[in-house]
């Protein structure tokens, strides 16, 4: 079930967190969770989108426009897409795995069992990505029914919010792992997620931005690159910025994966 | 044939900081034995407790389970331990028997073979009924003994229990005690911690009485007792008549506010020696328990 290492080579690579293939159980028990009240988890990503398309995309767009020659609403659906593969993620790996860890002592009683702590904290973001996946394509099926994105070419936001997913997992689980207590959850929350919504080319293009912050916004926001690539898959028109954004994210998701366990690690092992 | 034991730890030692949770312990707890860790809070039990189960690593000395050391061999280890935490960590978003089949794979247990377990267990501590209760909803009593039928799920070599029976009724400790005894009768081997001495007296083969991470003493209750207290002990009530009396006498006492305990080989002599020539208020002679061997060795002082 899992994969062992001798005693001599662990020990020479523990600063290198190394999670099994025990992680699935770890994701089946979240996954458990979740659909024991699927008919409550599922309504936010409906509602949402269809709130949002109706009084930014049709209402303020009937101010605005077009953006680039694309109708508003048509420029906003991926931004929405990409938000949702933020917030489910992020949130499920702050807020939800800080009570799991702190309060419901959850990693404590499955680091009693042969899980490793490693393996507990993978299995968390591997189900913090799932819940992207899970709520970007509900929410593409309502966009679908709009009729604002491309087919076939949106489909291919599926797989895509799985790794965005897994990115903003591990973000969330770093701040989880450095949070003193759940309410500074609240700071990376509103000083990071919330201005992250607004300045990642979502409501309007980065363009109308002074250089210094589109370069900015560009080289270090992660929904920034998110939305990149959710719009060149909807409108099915490529940005010359996809090639860069998507190794950003698969460098960064890379990156937050080991850094978040590593740090949990550090937290939980005492 | 020798045994080898279950668990032996040399010269343990686990530092938080400045601080020395555990200062260099060793024991060693057989197959089929009941071990109890015994002190007051802060002596480092549950410290050792997190060591066995491998989840703490520790910073100096030597500890083997089932002959595995612990920092190379956590995932083996842990595979047959069941462990009974001083917190109650059920999960608290599933039901009973949903708590076990999830804990149940952990350990790779699935499909029908936990559903059985599950439901043997649930039966085991008297929780059928509440076989689809969500957690909230049960007693203190009964999240403790949904707790141990977790620890059993994966038919553990070696069940660790911290304080089992923390803040429960008399009706639910005496519950729960019963439930270890038939483990223990069935020839499990268990070490549990425990600031309840009438527990440790009921349940443990052998126990050791630590404080601020040192091991004072280990033995059977009752050797502790007769080495320690003293079978018998004499209790009268203080007055300066009785202390000089006593000093006189030269046995060995000591004074606790208004009650004097007289420790000594011949306490029903040393009892009508005071009767007949000191003028005592009251006097009694019992039993010595382990609660006196206990404060003897760790003082009255109070702890936190």
């Amino acid at each position: 079930m899992y994969f062992s290492l001798s005693p001599g080579e662990r020990s020479g690579i523990d600063m290198i967190p190394l999670p099994t293939t025990s992680s699935w159980k770890v994701w089946r028990r979240n996954a458990d969770v979740f659909f024991k009240t699927y008919l409550v988890n599922f309504l936010p990503p409906v509602i949402e989108p269809v709130l949002y398309l109706l009084a930014l995309g049709y209402g303020l767009g009937m101010f605005v426009g077009e953006i680039d020659g694309i109708p508003y609403v048509h420029y906003i659906a991926p931004a929405l897409l990409a938000v949702s593969m933020m917030n489910s993620s992020f949130f499920e790996c702050t807020y939800s795995s800080f009570v799991r860890m702190y309060y419901q002592k959850t990693f404590d009683a499955m680091i009693s069992t042969p899980l490793s702590i490693e393996d507990v904290i993978a299995g968390e973001l591997l189900w913090g990505a799932t819940r992207s996946l899970i709520y970007t394509s509900a929410m593409l099926v309502v966009l679908i029914a709009f009729g604002v994105i491309s087919l076939p070419s949106s489909l291919l936001v599926i797989p895509f919010s799985f790794l965005a997913g897994l990115l903003f997992s591990g973000i969330g689980m770093c701040f989880t792992a450095i949070s003193p207590g759940i309410d500074t959850l609240n700071y990376p929350a509103y000083l990071f997620i919330t201005p992250m919504l607004l300045f990642s080319g979502t409501f309007f293009p980065l363009s109308v931005l002074p250089p210094v912050l589109q370069t900015a916004a560009l080289a270090i926001l992660p929904l920034a690159q998110a939305v990149i690539i959710a719009r060149s898959m909807t409108l099915a028109t490529l940005s010359p910025l996809f090639i860069y954004s998507m190794a950003w994210i698969a460098i960064a998701t890379t990156m937050f994966f080991f850094l978040s366990i590593h740090l949990m690690k550090r937290r939980l092992v005492v | 044939m020798a045994m080898q034991p279950i668990i032996e730890a040399h010269d343990l030692r686990k530092d938080f900081g400045a601080l020395k949770a555990v200062d260099g312990i060793s024991f060693s707890i057989m197959p089929g034995e009941v071990y109890g860790f015994l002190g007051p809070n802060g002596a480092g039990k549950t410290t050792t407790m997190k060591m066995i189960e491998c989840v703490s690593p520790r910073t100096a000395g030597d500890l083997t389970v089932f002959g595995l050391d612990v920092d190379n061999n956590p995932r083996e280890i842990k595979r047959w331990l069941g462990v009974v935490p001083q917190d109650t960590n059920l999960d608290s978003d599933f039901s009973c028997i949903q708590n076990l089949i999830t804990y149940a794979r952990y350990f790779g247990i699935m499909g029908e073979e936990a559903r059985r377990k599950a439901t043997d267990l649930l039966d085991f501590v008297q929780l059928s009924e509440k076989r689809d209760v969500l957690i909230e909803k049960l007693s203190g009593g009964m999240k403790r003994r949904l707790i141990l039928a977790r620890a059993l799920v994966n038919s553990p070599r070696l069940l660790i229990l911290d304080e089992p029976t923390i803040g429960l009724d008399p009706q639910a400790r005496h519950l729960m005690w019963e439930k270890l005894k038939a483990l223990q009768t069935a020839g499990n081997t268990i070490v549990l911690t425990t600031h309840y001495l009438e527990e440790a007296e009921r349940l443990c083969d052998r126990l050791v009485i630590m404080d601020q991470g040192k091991i004072l003493v280990e033995g059977t209750p009752a050797d502790l007792v007769r080495q320690h207290a003293g079978a018998e002990i004499v209790e009268v009530d203080h007055s300066p008549d009785v202390v000089s009396c006593l000093e006189k006498m030269g046995v060995r006492f000591e004074v606790f506010g208004d009650i004097v305990q007289v420790f000594s080989d011949h306490p029903k002599e040393v009892a009508t020696r005071l009767l007949s020539t000191c003028n005592p208020g009251k006097v009694f002679v019992r039993r010595g328990s382990l609660e006196d061997v206990f404060l003897s060795l760790t003082g009255r002082a109070l702890r936190d």
